[in-house]
Protein backbone atom coordinates (compact mmCIF):
# COMPACT_ATOMS: atom_id res chain seq x y z
CA UNK A 1 0.00 0.00 0.00
CA UNK A 2 2.77 2.09 0.54
CA UNK A 3 3.87 1.80 -2.57
CA UNK A 4 0.65 2.34 -4.16
CA UNK A 5 0.34 6.41 -2.81
CA UNK A 6 3.61 8.36 -3.47
CA UNK A 7 5.39 10.53 -0.64
CA UNK A 8 3.13 13.39 -1.92
CA UNK A 9 0.32 12.06 -1.45
CA UNK A 10 0.74 10.30 1.72
CA UNK A 11 1.08 13.89 2.92
CA UNK A 12 -2.06 15.05 1.12
CA UNK A 13 -4.13 12.47 2.79
CA UNK A 14 -2.34 13.24 6.15
CA UNK A 15 -3.17 16.43 6.19
CA UNK A 16 -6.76 16.43 5.40
CA UNK A 17 -6.95 14.35 8.34
CA UNK A 18 -5.40 16.52 10.20
CA UNK A 19 -7.05 19.57 9.20
CA UNK A 20 -10.71 18.57 9.11
CA UNK A 21 -10.02 17.04 12.56
CA UNK A 22 -9.43 20.04 14.21
CA UNK A 23 -11.86 22.23 12.33
CA UNK A 24 -14.04 19.81 14.07
CA UNK A 25 -12.70 19.56 17.31
CA UNK A 26 -12.49 23.48 17.56
CA UNK A 27 -16.09 24.23 16.07
CA UNK A 28 -17.79 21.81 18.06
CA UNK A 29 -17.77 23.30 21.71
CA UNK A 30 -18.75 26.64 19.43
CA UNK A 31 -21.11 24.69 17.87
CA UNK A 32 -22.66 23.79 20.34
CA UNK A 33 -23.13 26.34 22.76
CA UNK A 34 -24.77 28.69 19.40
CA UNK A 35 -27.16 25.42 19.05
CA UNK A 36 -28.08 25.51 22.93
CA UNK A 37 -28.70 29.69 22.41
CA UNK A 38 -30.54 29.37 19.06
CA UNK A 39 -32.62 26.23 20.41
CA UNK A 40 -33.35 27.72 24.12
CA UNK A 41 -33.10 31.66 24.26
CA UNK A 42 -35.22 34.26 22.76
CA UNK A 43 -33.00 37.48 22.84
CA UNK A 44 -32.28 40.17 20.62
CA UNK A 45 -30.74 39.54 17.31
CA UNK A 46 -31.71 35.75 17.16
CA UNK A 47 -32.56 35.89 13.50
CA UNK A 48 -29.55 37.83 12.79
CA UNK A 49 -27.25 35.30 14.82
CA UNK A 50 -29.34 32.16 12.88
CA UNK A 51 -28.69 34.48 9.69
CA UNK A 52 -24.96 34.39 10.12
CA UNK A 53 -24.53 30.90 11.02
CA UNK A 54 -26.47 29.98 7.83
CA UNK A 55 -24.69 32.31 5.86
CA UNK A 56 -21.16 30.21 4.46
CA UNK A 57 -24.00 27.39 3.61
CA UNK A 58 -25.43 29.80 1.13
CA UNK A 59 -22.84 32.37 -0.05
CA UNK A 60 -21.00 31.02 -2.86
CA UNK A 61 -17.87 29.22 -1.33
CA UNK A 62 -14.90 31.89 -2.86
CA UNK A 63 -16.79 34.58 -1.48
CA UNK A 64 -16.45 32.99 2.04
CA UNK A 65 -12.93 32.07 1.58
CA UNK A 66 -12.88 35.70 0.44
CA UNK A 67 -14.24 37.38 3.55
CA UNK A 68 -11.70 35.40 5.63
CA UNK A 69 -8.80 36.33 3.25
CA UNK A 70 -9.99 39.89 4.50
CA UNK A 71 -10.76 39.21 8.05
CA UNK A 72 -7.97 36.83 8.90
CA UNK A 73 -5.10 37.50 6.44
CA UNK A 74 -2.16 39.01 7.03
CA UNK A 75 -3.87 43.11 7.04
CA UNK A 76 -6.68 41.18 7.86
CA UNK A 77 -8.58 43.01 11.54
CA UNK A 78 -8.53 39.62 12.94
CA UNK A 79 -5.26 38.61 11.14
CA UNK A 80 -2.59 41.23 12.73
CA UNK A 81 -4.76 41.14 16.39
CA UNK A 82 -4.00 36.83 16.34
CA UNK A 83 -0.47 37.34 14.90
CA UNK A 84 0.95 39.21 17.89
CA UNK A 85 -0.19 36.44 20.21
CA UNK A 86 1.48 33.85 17.90
CA UNK A 87 -1.89 32.50 15.89
CA UNK A 88 -1.36 32.83 11.50
CA UNK A 89 -3.91 31.09 9.52
CA UNK A 90 -3.11 33.22 6.59
CA UNK A 91 -1.51 30.11 4.22
CA UNK A 92 -0.95 27.71 6.80
CA UNK A 93 -2.71 24.58 7.40
CA UNK A 94 -4.61 25.71 10.22
CA UNK A 95 -5.77 28.57 7.89
CA UNK A 96 -7.79 25.65 5.82
CA UNK A 97 -8.85 24.39 9.20
CA UNK A 98 -10.33 27.68 9.86
CA UNK A 99 -11.87 27.71 6.45
CA UNK A 100 -13.36 24.04 6.64
CA UNK A 101 -14.56 24.88 9.90
CA UNK A 102 -16.88 27.76 9.25
CA UNK A 103 -17.70 25.56 5.90
CA UNK A 104 -19.43 22.87 8.52
CA UNK A 105 -20.21 24.95 10.91
CA UNK A 106 -23.99 25.16 9.57
CA UNK A 107 -24.33 22.14 9.30
CA UNK A 108 -23.31 21.18 12.42
CA UNK A 109 -25.05 23.82 14.53
CA UNK A 110 -28.37 22.78 12.91
CA UNK A 111 -27.95 19.11 13.31
CA UNK A 112 -27.34 19.99 17.41
CA UNK A 113 -30.16 22.41 17.17
CA UNK A 114 -32.65 19.85 16.38
CA UNK A 115 -31.39 17.19 18.81
CA UNK A 116 -31.61 19.59 21.65
CA UNK A 117 -35.11 21.12 20.59
CA UNK A 118 -36.03 17.26 20.53
CA UNK A 119 -35.09 16.77 24.11
CA UNK A 120 -38.28 16.89 26.71
CA UNK A 121 -37.85 19.59 29.07
CA UNK A 122 -39.93 17.98 31.89
CA UNK A 123 -37.06 15.34 32.18
CA UNK A 124 -35.01 18.38 33.00
CA UNK A 125 -37.28 19.86 35.40
CA UNK A 126 -37.25 16.47 36.98
CA UNK A 127 -33.85 16.54 37.08
CA UNK A 128 -33.77 20.05 39.07
CA UNK A 129 -36.56 18.91 41.70
CA UNK A 130 -34.17 15.77 42.25
CA UNK A 131 -31.63 18.54 43.38
CA UNK A 132 -29.57 18.83 39.88
CA UNK A 133 -28.40 22.18 39.36
CA UNK A 134 -29.02 23.63 35.88
CA UNK A 135 -24.98 22.97 34.93
CA UNK A 136 -26.07 19.39 36.38
CA UNK A 137 -29.23 19.03 34.16
CA UNK A 138 -27.29 20.24 31.20
CA UNK A 139 -24.41 17.34 32.29
CA UNK A 140 -26.07 14.62 33.44
CA UNK A 141 -29.47 14.53 31.38
CA UNK A 142 -29.60 16.95 28.14
CA UNK A 143 -26.33 16.03 26.98
CA UNK A 144 -26.54 12.41 26.93
CA UNK A 145 -30.27 12.69 25.95
CA UNK A 146 -28.71 14.90 22.61
CA UNK A 147 -25.76 12.89 21.91
CA UNK A 148 -26.84 11.12 18.95
CA UNK A 149 -27.48 14.68 17.29
CA UNK A 150 -23.62 15.94 18.54
CA UNK A 151 -22.28 12.74 17.11
CA UNK A 152 -24.36 13.74 13.94
CA UNK A 153 -23.15 17.10 13.96
CA UNK A 154 -19.46 16.22 14.17
CA UNK A 155 -19.51 13.64 11.86
CA UNK A 156 -20.99 16.22 8.84
CA UNK A 157 -18.40 18.78 9.77
CA UNK A 158 -15.89 16.07 9.51
CA UNK A 159 -17.06 15.20 6.22
CA UNK A 160 -17.95 19.17 4.99
CA UNK A 161 -13.74 19.34 6.07
CA UNK A 162 -12.66 16.48 4.64
CA UNK A 163 -14.43 17.98 0.97
CA UNK A 164 -13.69 21.57 1.61
CA UNK A 165 -12.81 22.89 -1.98
CA UNK A 166 -13.22 27.00 -2.75
CA UNK A 167 -13.05 28.73 0.84
CA UNK A 168 -10.02 26.86 1.58
CA UNK A 169 -8.20 27.18 -2.05
CA UNK A 170 -9.33 30.94 -1.68
CA UNK A 171 -8.16 31.86 1.50
CA UNK A 172 -4.87 29.74 2.13
CA UNK A 173 -4.02 28.93 -1.32
CA UNK A 174 -3.27 25.54 -2.84
CA UNK A 175 0.11 24.98 -1.13
CA UNK A 176 1.87 21.85 -1.05
CA UNK A 177 2.52 20.18 2.53
CA UNK A 178 0.59 23.17 3.69
CA UNK A 179 -2.56 23.54 2.77
CA UNK A 180 -2.79 21.24 -0.46
CA UNK A 181 -6.11 18.82 0.95
CA UNK A 182 -7.71 16.05 -0.74
CA UNK A 183 -10.10 18.44 -2.83
CA UNK A 184 -7.07 20.80 -3.90
CA UNK A 185 -4.43 17.94 -4.78
CA UNK A 186 -7.38 16.37 -6.96
CA UNK A 187 -7.71 19.97 -8.63
CA UNK A 188 -4.24 20.06 -9.31
CA UNK A 189 -3.71 16.83 -10.56
CA UNK A 190 -6.04 17.76 -13.09
CA UNK A 191 -4.59 20.43 -14.32
CA UNK A 192 -1.09 18.68 -15.14
CA UNK A 193 -0.75 16.24 -18.18
CA UNK A 194 -0.67 12.44 -17.21
CA UNK A 195 -2.45 13.40 -13.97
CA UNK A 196 -5.09 11.22 -14.40
CA UNK A 197 -3.43 8.14 -12.49
CA UNK A 198 -3.23 10.42 -9.00
CA UNK A 199 -6.38 12.07 -9.32
CA UNK A 200 -7.90 8.60 -9.34
CA UNK A 201 -6.24 7.22 -6.97
CA UNK A 202 -7.13 10.60 -4.33
CA UNK A 203 -10.68 10.09 -5.54
CA UNK A 204 -10.79 6.95 -3.88
CA UNK A 205 -9.29 7.30 -0.75
CA UNK A 206 -11.97 10.04 -0.53
CA UNK A 207 -14.28 7.74 -1.11
CA UNK A 208 -13.42 5.01 1.44
CA UNK A 209 -12.70 8.03 3.72
CA UNK A 210 -16.19 9.16 3.42
CA UNK A 211 -17.70 6.10 3.56
CA UNK A 212 -15.87 5.25 7.26
CA UNK A 213 -17.16 8.55 8.52
CA UNK A 214 -20.16 7.17 7.41
CA UNK A 215 -20.17 4.44 8.75
CA UNK A 216 -18.53 5.06 12.17
CA UNK A 217 -21.31 7.50 12.16
CA UNK A 218 -24.14 5.13 11.83
CA UNK A 219 -22.48 2.69 14.34
CA UNK A 220 -22.29 5.90 16.91
CA UNK A 221 -25.79 7.40 16.53
CA UNK A 222 -27.26 3.30 16.45
CA UNK A 223 -25.72 3.34 19.66
CA UNK A 224 -26.48 6.27 21.50
CA UNK A 225 -30.09 5.66 19.91
CA UNK A 226 -30.53 2.03 21.82
CA UNK A 227 -29.11 3.72 24.98
CA UNK A 228 -31.67 6.61 25.28
CA UNK A 229 -34.22 4.49 24.23
CA UNK A 230 -37.67 5.40 25.02
CA UNK A 231 -39.00 7.15 27.67
CA UNK B 1 -44.76 21.20 57.56
CA UNK B 2 -45.99 22.75 55.15
CA UNK B 3 -47.32 26.16 54.81
CA UNK B 4 -48.66 27.77 51.20
CA UNK B 5 -50.73 30.53 50.74
CA UNK B 6 -50.18 32.08 47.00
CA UNK B 7 -52.24 34.58 44.83
CA UNK B 8 -51.15 33.59 41.02
CA UNK B 9 -52.47 34.58 38.03
CA UNK B 10 -51.83 32.44 34.48
CA UNK B 11 -54.25 33.72 31.86
CA UNK B 12 -57.12 34.14 32.82
CA UNK B 13 -56.76 31.79 35.64
CA UNK B 14 -56.42 33.65 38.65
CA UNK B 15 -55.13 31.36 41.78
CA UNK B 16 -55.68 32.41 45.33
CA UNK B 17 -55.10 29.53 47.77
CA UNK B 18 -53.98 29.30 51.67
CA UNK B 19 -53.32 25.42 52.84
CA UNK B 20 -51.15 23.76 55.39
CA UNK B 21 -50.16 20.04 54.80
CA UNK B 22 -48.98 18.02 58.10
CA UNK B 23 -47.97 14.43 59.25
CA UNK B 24 -49.44 11.77 56.44
CA UNK B 25 -51.40 12.56 53.21
CA UNK B 26 -53.42 15.49 52.06
CA UNK B 27 -54.94 15.13 49.03
CA UNK B 28 -55.74 18.16 46.93
CA UNK B 29 -58.81 17.18 45.47
CA UNK B 30 -61.11 19.18 42.30
CA UNK B 31 -61.73 18.63 38.94
CA UNK B 32 -59.27 19.06 36.29
CA UNK B 33 -58.65 23.11 35.68
CA UNK B 34 -59.04 23.50 39.64
CA UNK B 35 -55.70 24.82 40.21
CA UNK B 36 -54.61 21.60 41.73
CA UNK B 37 -51.47 21.28 39.68
CA UNK B 38 -50.40 24.72 39.45
CA UNK B 39 -50.40 24.73 43.25
CA UNK B 40 -47.65 21.78 43.35
CA UNK B 41 -45.49 23.13 40.51
CA UNK B 42 -45.47 26.65 42.81
CA UNK B 43 -44.44 24.50 45.79
CA UNK B 44 -42.01 22.70 43.84
CA UNK B 45 -40.57 26.00 42.51
CA UNK B 46 -41.57 25.27 39.03
CA UNK B 47 -43.11 28.37 38.50
CA UNK B 48 -43.19 31.38 40.11
CA UNK B 49 -45.80 32.83 41.95
CA UNK B 50 -46.89 36.85 41.84
CA UNK B 51 -47.48 36.81 45.30
CA UNK B 52 -47.60 34.58 48.20
CA UNK B 53 -45.66 32.70 50.14
CA UNK B 54 -44.39 29.09 51.15
CA UNK B 55 -43.04 27.63 53.99
CA UNK B 56 -41.41 24.15 54.24
CA UNK B 57 -40.21 22.76 57.97
CA UNK B 58 -40.19 26.43 58.99
CA UNK B 59 -37.14 27.47 56.17
CA UNK B 60 -39.27 29.74 53.73
CA UNK B 61 -38.63 28.94 50.06
CA UNK B 62 -40.69 31.90 48.63
CA UNK B 63 -41.26 35.12 49.95
CA UNK B 64 -42.80 37.70 47.38
CA UNK B 65 -43.47 40.21 49.76
CA UNK B 66 -39.13 40.16 51.02
CA UNK B 67 -38.34 38.96 47.24
CA UNK B 68 -37.04 35.79 48.66
CA UNK B 69 -37.48 32.65 45.58
CA UNK B 70 -35.12 29.31 46.42
CA UNK B 71 -34.49 27.85 43.12
CA UNK B 72 -36.07 24.31 42.80
CA UNK B 73 -32.93 22.21 42.86
CA UNK B 74 -32.34 23.91 46.50
CA UNK B 75 -35.87 23.23 47.90
CA UNK B 76 -35.52 19.31 48.50
CA UNK B 77 -39.24 19.18 47.54
CA UNK B 78 -39.54 15.53 46.34
CA UNK B 79 -42.09 15.19 42.89
CA UNK B 80 -44.23 12.21 41.36
CA UNK B 81 -45.20 13.72 37.92
CA UNK B 82 -47.88 12.31 36.43
CA UNK B 83 -45.79 10.58 33.90
CA UNK B 84 -42.80 9.53 35.46
CA UNK B 85 -40.53 11.37 33.67
CA UNK B 86 -37.97 8.65 34.54
CA UNK B 87 -34.45 9.13 32.99
CA UNK B 88 -34.58 7.49 29.65
CA UNK B 89 -30.39 6.93 29.30
CA UNK B 90 -30.23 5.96 32.78
CA UNK B 91 -31.02 2.29 34.49
CA UNK B 92 -33.91 1.97 36.96
CA UNK B 93 -30.84 2.04 39.55
CA UNK B 94 -29.04 4.96 37.98
CA UNK B 95 -32.39 6.80 37.96
CA UNK B 96 -32.58 6.11 41.28
CA UNK B 97 -29.40 7.30 42.85
CA UNK B 98 -29.77 10.38 40.99
CA UNK B 99 -31.17 12.22 43.74
CA UNK B 100 -29.56 10.82 46.35
CA UNK B 101 -26.44 12.68 45.05
CA UNK B 102 -27.46 15.76 45.00
CA UNK B 103 -28.46 15.43 48.48
CA UNK B 104 -26.08 16.96 51.16
CA UNK B 105 -24.36 13.98 53.47
CA UNK B 106 -25.77 14.68 56.44
CA UNK B 107 -29.46 14.55 54.82
CA UNK B 108 -29.57 11.48 53.14
CA UNK B 109 -31.94 9.86 55.53
CA UNK B 110 -33.86 7.25 52.82
CA UNK B 111 -32.19 4.37 53.02
CA UNK B 112 -31.65 2.50 49.29
CA UNK B 113 -32.34 -1.20 50.23
CA UNK B 114 -35.49 0.07 52.36
CA UNK B 115 -36.92 2.39 49.75
CA UNK B 116 -36.50 -0.83 47.15
CA UNK B 117 -38.00 -2.84 49.80
CA UNK B 118 -40.83 -0.40 50.45
CA UNK B 119 -41.95 -0.36 46.57
CA UNK B 120 -41.09 -3.82 45.50
CA UNK B 121 -38.73 -2.41 42.81
CA UNK B 122 -35.37 -4.96 43.61
CA UNK B 123 -36.35 -6.97 40.07
CA UNK B 124 -36.32 -3.89 37.99
CA UNK B 125 -32.69 -2.62 39.13
CA UNK B 126 -30.62 -3.35 35.93
CA UNK B 127 -33.81 -2.42 33.60
CA UNK B 128 -34.05 0.49 31.41
CA UNK B 129 -36.97 2.48 32.04
CA UNK B 130 -37.77 1.70 28.37
CA UNK B 131 -38.50 -1.85 29.46
CA UNK B 132 -40.87 -1.67 32.06
CA UNK B 133 -44.65 -1.53 32.38
CA UNK B 134 -46.38 2.02 33.58
CA UNK B 135 -46.93 0.76 36.95
CA UNK B 136 -43.24 -0.17 37.29
CA UNK B 137 -42.48 3.00 36.31
CA UNK B 138 -44.26 5.13 38.26
CA UNK B 139 -43.26 3.00 41.62
CA UNK B 140 -39.48 3.89 40.53
CA UNK B 141 -40.83 7.46 40.05
CA UNK B 142 -41.74 7.38 43.74
CA UNK B 143 -38.45 5.60 44.47
CA UNK B 144 -36.10 8.04 43.03
CA UNK B 145 -38.26 10.79 44.70
CA UNK B 146 -37.84 9.19 48.41
CA UNK B 147 -33.86 8.93 47.44
CA UNK B 148 -33.46 12.66 47.41
CA UNK B 149 -34.67 12.32 51.46
CA UNK B 150 -36.95 15.01 50.55
CA UNK B 151 -38.62 16.98 53.38
CA UNK B 152 -42.18 16.72 51.35
CA UNK B 153 -43.41 14.78 48.66
CA UNK B 154 -45.38 16.03 46.13
CA UNK B 155 -47.69 13.51 44.19
CA UNK B 156 -49.66 15.03 40.59
CA UNK B 157 -52.09 12.32 39.63
CA UNK B 158 -49.14 9.44 39.95
CA UNK B 159 -52.03 7.08 38.76
CA UNK B 160 -53.93 9.08 36.42
CA UNK B 161 -52.26 7.92 32.82
CA UNK B 162 -52.96 4.11 34.42
CA UNK B 163 -55.60 1.29 33.74
CA UNK B 164 -57.42 0.24 36.42
CA UNK B 165 -55.04 -3.18 37.36
CA UNK B 166 -51.92 -0.99 37.52
CA UNK B 167 -53.75 1.63 39.89
CA UNK B 168 -54.75 -1.10 42.05
CA UNK B 169 -51.03 -2.64 41.69
CA UNK B 170 -49.67 0.93 43.31
CA UNK B 171 -52.33 1.99 45.56
CA UNK B 172 -50.99 -0.61 48.59
CA UNK B 173 -47.61 1.30 47.71
CA UNK B 174 -49.06 4.36 48.45
CA UNK B 175 -50.57 3.81 51.54
CA UNK B 176 -47.53 2.47 53.13
CA UNK B 177 -45.74 5.54 52.23
CA UNK B 178 -48.39 7.64 53.89
CA UNK B 179 -47.59 5.57 56.75
CA UNK B 180 -44.05 4.15 57.04
CA UNK B 181 -41.99 7.29 55.23
CA UNK B 182 -42.44 10.05 57.68
CA UNK B 183 -43.21 12.81 55.60
CA UNK B 184 -46.06 15.09 54.40
CA UNK B 185 -47.28 14.13 51.20
CA UNK B 186 -49.17 16.45 48.94
CA UNK B 187 -51.53 14.23 46.58
CA UNK B 188 -52.88 15.93 43.50
CA UNK B 189 -56.17 14.02 42.56
CA UNK B 190 -59.60 14.06 40.59
CA UNK B 191 -60.74 10.54 41.90
CA UNK B 192 -62.88 10.53 44.78
CA UNK B 193 -62.14 6.51 45.06
CA UNK B 194 -58.34 7.40 45.58
CA UNK B 195 -59.10 10.47 48.15
CA UNK B 196 -61.33 7.88 49.89
CA UNK B 197 -58.46 5.46 50.49
CA UNK B 198 -55.53 7.93 50.57
CA UNK B 199 -56.32 11.17 52.38
CA UNK B 200 -55.85 12.16 55.55
CA UNK B 201 -56.50 15.79 54.95
CA UNK B 202 -58.45 16.44 51.93
CA UNK B 203 -58.15 20.46 50.54
CA UNK B 204 -60.59 20.66 48.13
CA UNK B 205 -59.96 23.28 44.77
CA UNK B 206 -62.49 24.95 43.26
CA UNK B 207 -61.88 26.90 40.51
CA UNK B 208 -58.06 28.37 42.33
CA UNK B 209 -59.97 28.22 45.28
CA UNK B 210 -59.92 26.48 48.15
CA UNK B 211 -63.42 25.24 48.90
CA UNK B 212 -62.89 22.93 51.76
CA UNK B 213 -60.19 21.69 53.86
CA UNK B 214 -59.75 19.57 56.90
CA UNK B 215 -59.62 15.35 57.77
CA UNK B 216 -60.83 13.28 55.15
CA UNK B 217 -63.88 12.16 56.75
CA UNK B 218 -64.94 15.35 57.57
CA UNK B 219 -64.72 16.91 54.15
CA UNK B 220 -66.55 13.90 52.44
CA UNK B 221 -68.93 14.24 54.57
CA UNK B 222 -70.37 17.26 54.20
CA UNK B 223 -73.26 18.06 52.33
CA UNK B 224 -73.93 20.18 49.03
CA UNK B 225 -70.82 21.93 47.29
CA UNK B 226 -69.13 18.72 46.68
CA UNK B 227 -67.83 18.32 43.36
CA UNK B 228 -68.82 14.96 42.98
CA UNK B 229 -71.01 12.87 40.55
CA UNK B 230 -73.82 11.75 42.44
CA UNK B 231 -73.36 8.46 43.76
CA UNK B 232 -69.73 9.20 44.69
CA UNK B 233 -70.52 11.02 48.10
CA UNK B 234 -70.38 8.77 50.96
CA UNK B 235 -69.14 8.73 54.67
CA UNK B 236 -65.53 7.46 55.56
CA UNK B 237 -64.98 5.23 58.56
CA UNK B 238 -61.82 4.14 60.24
CA UNK B 239 -62.01 0.37 61.30
CA UNK B 240 -60.64 -2.20 62.92
CA UNK B 241 -61.10 -5.82 62.06
CA UNK B 242 -62.70 -7.78 65.90
CA UNK B 243 -63.59 -11.52 63.81
CA UNK B 244 -61.93 -12.54 60.70
CA UNK B 245 -64.44 -15.14 59.96
CA UNK B 246 -67.47 -16.40 60.88
CA UNK B 247 -68.46 -19.24 58.81
CA UNK B 248 -70.50 -17.43 56.30
CA UNK B 249 -67.01 -15.94 54.62
CA UNK B 250 -68.25 -12.44 56.49
CA UNK B 251 -65.90 -10.54 58.94
CA UNK B 252 -66.87 -8.48 61.92
CA UNK B 253 -65.34 -4.56 61.90
CA UNK B 254 -65.27 -1.94 64.78
CA UNK B 255 -66.00 1.45 63.83
CA UNK B 256 -67.30 4.05 66.25
CA UNK B 257 -70.42 4.50 65.03
CA UNK B 258 -70.73 0.85 65.76
CA UNK B 259 -69.77 -3.15 64.45
CA UNK B 260 -70.77 -3.85 60.59
CA UNK B 261 -70.19 -6.94 59.35
CA UNK B 262 -68.67 -7.02 55.83
CA UNK B 263 -67.81 -9.82 53.42
CA UNK B 264 -64.67 -11.39 52.16
CA UNK B 265 -61.98 -9.15 53.69
CA UNK B 266 -59.04 -11.91 54.21
CA UNK B 267 -57.81 -9.35 56.58
CA UNK B 268 -56.48 -10.90 60.51
CA UNK B 269 -58.18 -9.67 63.90
CA UNK B 270 -56.72 -6.77 64.94
CA UNK B 271 -55.67 -5.62 61.19
CA UNK B 272 -57.12 -1.51 60.49
CA UNK B 273 -58.87 -0.57 57.58
CA UNK B 274 -61.15 2.39 55.59
CA UNK B 275 -64.21 1.62 54.60
CA UNK B 276 -66.54 3.92 52.87
CA UNK B 277 -70.30 3.84 53.21
CA UNK B 278 -71.86 5.13 49.90
CA UNK B 279 -74.72 7.75 50.64
CA UNK B 280 -77.21 5.51 48.16
CA UNK B 281 -76.62 2.29 50.11
CA UNK B 282 -78.39 3.73 53.33
CA UNK B 283 -82.04 3.75 54.17
CA UNK B 284 -83.36 5.37 57.24
CA UNK B 285 -85.82 3.88 59.27
CA UNK B 286 -87.36 5.57 62.11
CA UNK B 287 -87.05 2.63 64.31
CA UNK B 288 -84.56 -0.36 63.88
CA UNK B 289 -86.35 -2.47 61.38
CA UNK B 290 -87.37 -6.33 62.24
CA UNK B 291 -86.66 -9.05 59.75
CA UNK B 292 -84.73 -7.29 56.92
CA UNK B 293 -81.72 -9.35 55.15
CA UNK B 294 -79.50 -5.87 55.41
CA UNK B 295 -76.80 -7.32 58.06
CA UNK B 296 -75.98 -3.55 59.28
CA UNK B 297 -77.47 -1.32 60.98
CA UNK B 298 -75.95 2.09 63.15
CA UNK B 299 -78.25 4.61 65.43
CA UNK B 300 -77.67 7.92 64.51
CA UNK B 301 -79.32 11.04 64.76
CA UNK B 302 -79.89 13.62 62.11
CA UNK B 303 -77.55 15.94 61.98
CA UNK B 304 -78.20 17.88 58.50
CA UNK B 305 -80.88 17.73 55.64
CA UNK B 306 -78.99 18.79 52.30
CA UNK B 307 -80.75 20.71 50.04
CA UNK B 308 -83.43 18.88 47.41
CA UNK B 309 -81.58 17.76 44.11
CA UNK B 310 -84.22 16.27 42.09
CA UNK B 311 -86.57 14.15 43.45
CA UNK B 312 -83.47 13.27 45.92
CA UNK B 313 -82.22 14.99 49.36
CA UNK B 314 -79.11 14.13 51.42
CA UNK B 315 -79.03 13.66 55.29
CA UNK B 316 -76.12 13.43 57.46
CA UNK B 317 -76.53 11.67 60.41
CA UNK B 318 -74.53 11.86 63.54
CA UNK B 319 -73.59 8.14 64.47
CA UNK B 320 -71.32 8.08 68.25
CA UNK B 321 -69.59 11.36 66.40
CA UNK B 322 -68.92 9.90 63.16
CA UNK B 323 -70.89 10.99 60.32
CA UNK B 324 -72.49 9.10 57.94
CA UNK B 325 -74.43 10.03 54.86
CA UNK B 326 -77.78 9.21 53.37
CA UNK B 327 -79.58 9.57 50.22
CA UNK B 328 -83.22 9.60 50.02
CA UNK B 329 -86.08 10.78 48.29
CA UNK B 330 -88.06 13.86 49.33
CA UNK B 331 -91.06 11.99 48.96
CA UNK B 332 -89.30 9.94 52.16
CA UNK B 333 -88.20 13.09 53.77
CA UNK B 334 -91.96 13.95 53.89
CA UNK B 335 -93.52 10.84 54.44
CA UNK B 336 -91.40 10.18 57.84
CA UNK B 337 -91.72 13.93 58.73
CA UNK B 338 -87.83 13.54 59.56
CA UNK B 339 -86.46 16.68 61.44
CA UNK B 340 -82.81 17.83 62.37
CA UNK B 341 -82.21 16.45 65.62
CA UNK B 342 -84.37 13.41 65.70
CA UNK B 343 -83.13 9.42 66.25
CA UNK B 344 -83.39 7.50 63.36
CA UNK B 345 -81.93 3.84 62.15
CA UNK B 346 -79.30 3.57 59.35
CA UNK B 347 -80.01 0.84 57.18
CA UNK B 348 -76.68 -0.13 55.57
CA UNK B 349 -76.94 -2.00 51.80
CA UNK B 350 -73.40 -2.36 51.74
CA UNK B 351 -69.77 -1.48 52.69
CA UNK B 352 -67.22 -0.92 50.59
CA UNK B 353 -63.51 -1.65 51.18
CA UNK B 354 -61.29 1.59 50.79
CA UNK B 355 -57.74 0.77 52.17
CA UNK B 356 -55.55 -0.38 54.75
Amino acid sequence: MTQWLTPEEWQVVGLSLRVALWATLASLPVGLAVAWLLARKRFWGHALLNGVVHLPLIMPPVVTGYLLLILFGRRGFFGELLAEIGIVFAFRWTGAALACAVMGFPLMVRAMRLSIEAVDRRLEAAAGTLGANPVMVFLTVTLPLILPGVLAGAILGFAKAMGEFGATITFVSNIPGETRTLPTAIYTYLNVPGGDAGAIRLTLISVALSLAALLVSEGLARRAARHVGGV
Amino acid sequence: MLDVSIDHHQGDFHLQAAFTAGAGLTALFGRSGSGKTTLVNVIAGLVKPEQGRIMVDGQTLVDTARRLFVAPHRRRVGYVFQEGRLFPHLTVRQNLRYGRWFTPAPERRAKFDDVIALLGIGALLDRHPASLSGGEKQRVAIGRALLASPRILLMDEPLAALDDARKAEILPYIERLRDEAGIPIVYVSHAVAEVVRLATTVVMMEGGRVAAAGPAAEVMARLGGLPLARGEAGAILDAQVREADDGYGLSLIATRAGDLRVPRLGLPVGARLRVQILARDVMIARRPPQEVSALNMLPGRIAEIGEPIGAGVDLRLDCFGVAVLAQITRRSLETLNLKVGESVTAVIKSVTFAGR
